[in-house]
Formats: C-alpha cells, structure tokens, sequence
C-alpha cells in the first residue's frame, strides 16, 4: 500500500510539472505574450517595452524563463492582478469559498439523487423506471448547463417568482435562508450533469455487485431485504464511486463557471470570465493553473480514500 | 402422509423450476431425516445447485418459476411448505433453520466487512443479541470450527486469510444459529485435497455436536462413501436414482449412477490392474434441448431403441428405500 | 456468480430475455429517432433558410420580439425584429459544421496519439500518454475560454480550439485497444514478415478498432456542439452578427422577462441536437459491442 501511495504522489507531481508547462506554453502564445498588457497602454515607448521586457527577464531563453516562473509558482508569488494590483493568490482565495459552497452542496445533492437513481436502476433493471431513470440521464446530459439555468430562472424566478435570479445574497439581509434561497438554483442547475453521471456509474457499480457470491450469503444469512442492500450492495457498490467522484472534478468546476455566470455566483468561475474580459492574464493564468491543480489534488485524494476505504488495498 | 408420521425433517415433493420455457429441475423429490447426511451427487449442471437454492429460496422469482412443495417440520411438529412462505417469513428461517455454505469460499465472504461482523450479523438478527455479544460469541464460533487464534481472526477482512480458513468462517457464519439442516453446496470443490478432507472432519464433527440434517452436494463419489447416509443422484435435472449409501455403492441399478462410480479416481484400482479412470463419454445434455425418452440415453452403453428413446422413465422403487429412473434396471442387473 | 455458474442455468438463460429485449430495442429505437432527428436538422438547416422570406440578418424594427406563433414569423423575432427561425436555421449550419469539423479533427488527433502511444510503449507512449493526462487536469471550459480569449476569434479558430480539447479521450480509448491488440496474434506475424511500423499501424491495427473510435467520434460530435454553445453564450465563440446556437442565447438573459422564447428556443434546439447525438453514440455502442449492457 505505501508503494501504492508513493508512486501516485510521484504521478501526481510528474503531472504537476506538465501542468505548468502546458500554463507556461499557454502563457507565452498569447500574442505579445506576457507583455500584451503594455502594447495596450496608450503613450508606451519602444524602449520602455524593452525595459519591462529586461526587467520581466523576457529577454532570457525560454528554458530560463520557465525555471524562474515555475520558482515563483511554487513559492505562492502568482503574479498581481493588473485590474486592482492584488496579488493574484490572494483574489483567487477570495474567490474560492463561494465556488467550494456552490460544489460543496451540488455534489452533495447529486450523490444522494444519483445513487438512489442508480440503485434502484439496478435492482429493478429493465424496468419502465429504470428505462426512464437512463433516458433522463441522456437529456440531462445533452442539457447545456446554463440554458438550464436561464429556463430555471424563467419558471422560478420571473414566472413563479419563488427564488431571487441572482447572486449570493441580498445585500443588508444576511440570514441564512436567505442564503439558502439564493443557493438553491444555482446549486440544482450544477448538480444536474453530475447527477446523470452519478446515476449511471451507480447504476453500473450496483449492478456488478448485486450477483456477487457474498451478497447471496448475506441473504442466506436470512438478513432483510434492506440489510443486504445497504451493508453488502451498497457499501461495496459506493466504493469505486470514490473514484468517479474525483474524475468528474474537472466536469464539475466547468459547470461551476456556467453556473457562475449564469447566476452571478461571486466564485472562481465569474471571477474567471471577468478577468478574460478585463485582459487580466495573469489572474486568468493563475485560475487556469490553479484550477489544473485542484483538479489533480481532488484526483490524488480519491484515490487515497479509496485506498483508506477499501481494506483489500489498505492491508496488502 | 404427514412428516411426524414418516419421521422426515424435510421432503422435497414435485420440485421443479424453469427458467422461461426451460426446465433446469423437473420434479426433484426427497426426503431427509434429523440428522442424516443426505448427498446429491451428479455432474456440473445436472440441478444440483439450483435444487439447493431453490430451497433456500435464494433464486431470483423474476428470472424463474418455482412449484412443488417443501414441507418443514419445525421444532413443535408443525409442517411448513418453505416455497409458499411469505418472503419475510423465509428470511426468518434463512440462517436460522437452514444454514448454506458454498462453494467459493474466496467470494462468498464480503470483502469489506470483518470476518466477525459477518458472522455477527446473523446472531443480531435472529438471535436478537447485542452487537457485543453476538461479536463474543463470533469468536467462540471461529474457535468451534478449528481456526487458531480466533479473537484476532474476528476482526480479519476475508482476503487476510486462506482459502481453508475462509470456509470455515463461511461454516461458522451458517451454523451461527445452529440450523437444523445444513445445506452444503460443493464445500471442499474449491480447496486442496488435505484441506477438503480437514473440512469434511470438520462438518462431521460439527454434525454429532450438533446433532443436525446435512444436504451435501457434490459431483464426487469419493467423497460420499465418506460422510453420507443417503444419496440422491441427479442427472438433467431429475432425481435418477435415489438409496441408501451402501446399497447404492454396492448395487447402482442405474446405468449413470454406476459410470459416476467408474470415474472416481482410486489410487488402490489404478496401481494394481492398471485400469484407466473411465469418465461418462459425452457431456450433459443442454436443458434447452434434453433428449427424448430417458435423458441419459445417448451416453449410456445399455441403451436400446426400445423402450430408452420411445419414452422418458419413471421412477421406480427397486427396493423398499431404494429408487431409481431406468426402464431397464431390472434387465440390467439380472 | 463464479463457482457454483455450471450449475445454474440462470447465467446461460439471462433473465427476463424478452424484456432485455425489448429495451434493446427501444434503446436502438431511440438512435435510430437520433438520426432521424439529426437527419431533419440538416435538412432543415441547408434549405430552409432559402425558402424563407427573411434573411437572417433582415433587421425590422416594426416588428422586434414578435411572440412565436402570433404574427408573420413562425418563431417570433428577436430585439431587432430577425426572423428567430431563419436565425436558428442559419445558426444551425454554423454550429453543426463547428460540431463535424470538431469531431473530425479531433478524432484524427486523437487516434493519431493513441496508436503512437498504444505502438510504442516505450517512453515516447509513456510520454504520450501523461501529456493526455496534464491536459485532462484543465477543466475543459476554462482551457477553451483561455484559448479563445488568445486568438481572433473565427469559425476556423472555434472549431480548432474545440477540437484540441476534446481528443484525449479518443486517444485513451485507442490506446488502450492497441495495446490489447498488438498482444494478439495477426499484428505479431505482420511485424514477423518484416511489415513497417505504419503499416501494421494503420492497416493491422486500426481497422480493428474502428468500432469504440466511431462510438467515440458520434459522441465528440455532441460533445463539441456543448462546447461551441458554451464559448459563444459566454461571448468568446462564434461573434456576432454571424448566429450560432450559442451566441443567439448571449444577450437572450437580458429578456427572460419580456421575450423568453429568445432563449428557451435555441437551448432547446442545441438540447435536441446533442441528444440526438448522444443517443446514436449510445445505439452505436450496443450494436458494435458484442459484450453487451455497459450502460455507464
């Protein structure tokens, strides 16, 4: 197990590096590269490009160039933001909350949605429900997500006017209903996709696992119906879902910046489309970067919790 | 007639289930008496299998039909037909007064839950005890069937531990609740040959403690001269021969019967006449398509146009215990 | 069900066969209704718009957001009076094309990598293999938005983009079925006799795993029709005044209230596309699987 753990840390860091590659090629492809921002200023002199230039070290090989870069990254200096001058980690983790709520509460929502959805796929399979349970998943998935959104927003909130269109709160309540209200489209727009998918690999998992020999000793036990179904189906269907979970990370943040958009979500993703609209790369590098990362963070902690969860893996 | 005058623990009247259209078992009777050991012998897919989950009502109702009856005497002399118990009801019974153990002891334990917890399982819920108790006495079970240091065994995941000591701990799970018959479907055809005859002691010994019925099946005649007193051949999903151990040994009045006898391997036959293992030539017949007249004709020797292919035998009493489905059993032993 | 399977005629008779069945065919029911619908799509987008009276650009100030069904346009018109139809339809060959061209570039891209790294799996396939990997890390909303951003945006530069963000998956799936393959006996005798490597590559090797790269390539289609929906809603895809599926939902937020059909028109067009693609990617997978219900 700890050459298990070892070598994914190792990938992980291998990957890491590419990753920063990638950003930095992406960087410099940017025409006029980092130094796009200047040409744009009105009044700035051939020269004083070279200077910033010299100064920003472009003047160095591009292997250079990419040492120093990758030293700063590493040690938290992303840059600052040319719109307000602050540092870019700082506006990213200012940012962030907001987004981890709106992810935090979707994924949690399309967890419970999509295994119920899954598993009684599986124990009724070929069922009209089951039938109708996978071509829901289809449409959902075809859906796209901020179209969802803007028909969420028709019904609820312009037809019914139940819940506020927008974003986090309204300014001078602060209560946590209204919290509550104003997360709950946003949340549900997110949660769609993931629910499709998370009802379809359930479905798959459960299905696997109901015709496994252990489960019918369970049921020769004489345990109930619904014993076998949470602690000898469910429990081991679950486990490989750790792993979906972490795959559909980056699925997830895409959606969090349509939803973001649509509903005025104060997150990494609104921030994100602001930014590109604003010019401001290096915000944009840096949330580009920093969502790579998270994406493989979230990738190598799936794959250590199921290692935590599955005592096949964690006692060899 | 009822069971308290027979004296039977269970029979087995008319069991038979397809699936869709097609027969796996057709009218499977037996019966077995408290604390016998009954074999049912035959090759890989003669219904063996779905015989004993058909009784344990593990068969999935939505990809099969059952009828027949199964009649239960419980401990106050009343009878029970198991096939047309309520669900819940059998679940009562299941673990409680039938005990299974398979054949796979690498995948019948689930492999998240500690030994223990799986073999707690089954006292909680029939016995009512607490989760603590019924884990004290999961190690005393572990211990009764032979596996050392049985308090660190309980809290052991399936995987930590060998293919022999995983089928014990499947026994100890079935006869957690001391059943009073236990249904062993091929529970030494996984293991080596010493571990096979270390569990087969095993489950004799547990039998005397015990003072339970056994349903053992197997396709392996050695094996039932051993632990059986009874034995029921199977072949195509039908019962072929029914008798006592010994006379079934020594007079098989079934042609398939006697060719299943042929093919155990014996070491003392093999060393002094040189006598190569005879298997059946031929394979079971697809039940899809089962031949007409006796199923068993294409591979039998004695076969004869008339009466094996002209129609399908019935079972006969050759003797006052002893059945048997051959039109030319009599012909045939003379 | 391993051990005891010989004994239990349950696993040579599955259960509820006709049933199985029958969904088999509804699910193939429901590709073939995709490619009907894809088909109608075309169809629609290559000639209708020449049987209309409006051009998609026809501005009538008299005549902004007509209701659909309520006067002279079928679909109603938009805040500057455009025939919404004529708009779809027009659109329709925009975001179609972005889809196909998408799709095959990214596919040739992907089978391309996949066979290299399924060929030689030595460091150039491990090198291969972890650049797909770096590149799947980038949510692919963000890596099309940050592109699109970089370049001048054309209906050329959108489809490119799309494109090399979506061909990792087709060069997982090739990959992997190469590796399996070259195990297997005809691409060891083609490599005995003395064949090149890009022989055996492309004419051993790939025409046996055409099957999961046209399952794969259906699925790209729909997948890229999503993606150029999202750049042109966000404003960094197709640009106006030229219509795309994505851009007409652009501005569509700003009249939920008065003209909603201005948005759920079109979201439910794309909505219709992409399923209809998925759902034949789905079909396809069925029929050329022969191993069956893999339903995730």
């Amino acid at each position: 197990m700890t050459r298990f753990v070892l070598h994914r840390i190792g990938q992980s860091l291998l990957l890491l590096l590419l990753v920063s590659m990638i950003g930095f090629a992406l960087l410099h492809l940017a025409p006029g590269g980092p130094l796009a921002q200047f040409a744009l200023t009105p009044g700035m002199s051939q020269e004083a490009m070279q200077r910033i230039a010299h100064q920003m070290g472009l003047d160095q090989p591009l292997p250079a160039q990419y040492w120093q870069w990758l030293r700063r990254l590493l040690v938290g200096d992303w840059g600052r933001s040319y719109r307000d001058s602050q540092p870019v980690l700082w506006v990213i983790g200012s940012h962030l909350g907001a987004t981890l709520e709106l992810m935090a509460s979707s994924t949690l929502l399309a967890m419970i949605l999509g295994t119920g959805v899954g598993v009684l796929g599986a124990i009724r399979r070929y069922s009209l429900a089951d039938y109708a349970a996978m071509v829901g998943a289809m449409v959902a998935l075809s859906i796209p997500t901020f179209w969802f959104g803007l028909v969420m927003i028709y019904v609820f909130s312009v037809r019914l006017a139940w819940l506020p269109a927008g974003n986090i709160a309204t300014a001078g309540d602060g209560s946590l209903l209204d919290y509550a209200r104003h997360l709950i489209q946003p949340c549900v727009v997110l949660a769609l996709v993931t629910v499709a998918t998370w009802s379809r690999y359930m479905r798959a998992s459960m299905l696997e696992v109901i015709n496994q020999d252990y489960v019918r000793t369970a049921r020769a036990k004489g345990l109930r119906q619904l014993q076998v179904l949470v602690h000898h189906s469910l429990r081991n269907a679950l486990l490989p879902m750790i792993t979906v979970a972490g795959v559909q990370l980056p699925i997830l943040l895409s959606g969090a910046l349509v939803t973001e958009t649509v509903f005025t979500w104060p997150g990494m993703g609104r921030l994100f489309l602001d930014s590109l609209g604003y010019r401001d790369y290096p915000v944009v590098m840096g949330l580009l970067i920093f969502s790579a990362i998270l994406v493989l963070a979230g990738n190598l902690i799936a794959d250590l919790l199921y290692v935590v969860a599955d005592p096949r893996i964690r006692l060899t | 007639m009822p069971l308290s005058e027979t004296g039977d623990l269970l029979r087995v009247e008319g069991l038979t289930v397809r699936f869709g259209a097609v027969p796996a078992i057709e009218d499977v009777s037996f019966a077995l008496r408290p604390g016998e050991t009954l074999a049912i012998v035959g090759e890989s897919s003669s219904g063996k299998s779905v015989t004993a989950l058909a009784l344990m009502r593990l068969l999935d109702p939505r990809a099969c039909s059952v009828s027949g009856r199964a009649l239960l005497r419980g401990p106050d002399g009343r009878e029970t037909d198991l096939l047309a118990l309520p669900e819940r009801a059998m679940a009562d019974l299941r673990g409680r007064a039938l005990g299974m153990i398979f054949q796979e002891p690498m995948t019948s334990l689930n492999p998240v839950h500690t030994v223990g917890r799986q073999i707690s399982e089954s006292l909680i819920r029939h016995e009512r005890l607490s989760p603590r108790a019924a884990a004290a006495r999961a190690v005393d079970l572990l211990a009764e069937v032979g596996i050392p240091e049985p308090a660190r065994r309980a809290s052991a995941f399936p995987h930590q531990l060998s293919g022999g000591m995983r089928q014990r701990a499947t026994i100890a799970i079935a006869l957690a609740c001391r059943p009073r018959i236990l249904i062993a479907d091929e529970p030494t055809t996984a293991l080596d040959v010493t571990i096979q005859a270390q569990i087969l002691d095993l489950l004799h010994r547990l039998q005397q403690e015990t003072g339970m019925a056994v349903v053992f099946i197997t396709h392996n005649l050695g094996v039932v001269a051993e632990i059986a007193d009874r034995v029921v051949v199977m072949y195509a999903g039908q019962v072929v021969e029914d008798a006592p151990v010994a006379a079934l040994l020594e007079h098989p009045a079934m042609p398939y019967t006697a060719g299943l006898m042929r093919s155990v391997p014996r070491l003392d036959a093999a060393l002094h006449t040189g006598r190569r293992l005879l298997a059946i030539p031929g394979n079971v017949p697809d039940p899809r398509q089962r031949p007409a007249g006796c199923t068993f004709h294409p591979r039998c020797g004695h076969a004869r146009p008339d009466p094996c292919l002209r129609a399908r035998p019935a079972l006969e009493w050759a003797a006052p215990d002893h059945r048997v489905r051959c039109a030319r059993w009599q012909e045939i032993a003379a | 069900m391993s051990g005891t399977v010989a004994d239990i005629p349950a696993a040579s008779f599955p259960p509820a066969r006709s049933t199985r069945a029958a969904t088999r065919f509804l699910r193939h029911r429901l590709a073939v209704a995709g490619v009907v619908v894809v088909v109608l799509l075309i169809a629609a987008c290559a000639i209708g718009p020449m049987l209309s009276p409006y051009g998609p650009l026809t501005i009538d100030l008299r005549r902004r957001f007509q209701a659909p069904l309520a006067g002279p346009h079928w679909l109603g018109s938009d805040q500057l009076g455009r025939d919404l139809l004529v708009r779809l339809l027009m659109a329709g060959r925009i975001s179609l094309t972005v889809g196909f061209v998408a799709m095959g570039i990214s596919t040739a891209v992907g089978v391309l990598v996949g066979l290299l790294a399924g060929f030689y799996r030595g460091w150039i396939g491990t090198a291969l293999m972890r650049l797909v990997d770096a590149v799947l890390c980038f949510p692919s909303i963000f890596l099309l938005l940050t592109l699109a951003a970089l370049v001048s945006p054309s209906l050329a530069t959108i489809t490119l983009i799309i494109a090399l963000t979506a061909w990792m998956e087709v060069a997982r799936v090739v990959q992997g079925q190469v590796i399996a393959l070259r195990e297997r006996d005809f691409a060891v005798a083609a490599e005995a006799i003395g064949a090149s490597d890009g022989y055996i590559m492309l004419r051993e090797l790939l025409p046996n795993i055409m099957a999961p790269i046209i399952v794969a390539a259906t699925l790209n289609v729909a997948r890229a029709i999503l993606a150029e929906s999202y750049i042109s809603y966000l404003g960094y895809g197709i640009q106006p005044p030229t219509a795309s599926w994505g851009n007409m939902l652009n501005n569509a937020q700003e009249y939920l209230e008065s003209a909603p059909w201005l948005a759920l028109l079109p979201g439910a067009v794309i909505t219709l596309a992409v399923t209809s693609f998925n759902f034949i990617g789905d079909g396809l997978r069925d029929a050329l699987d022969p191993r069956g219900d893999r339903s995730a």
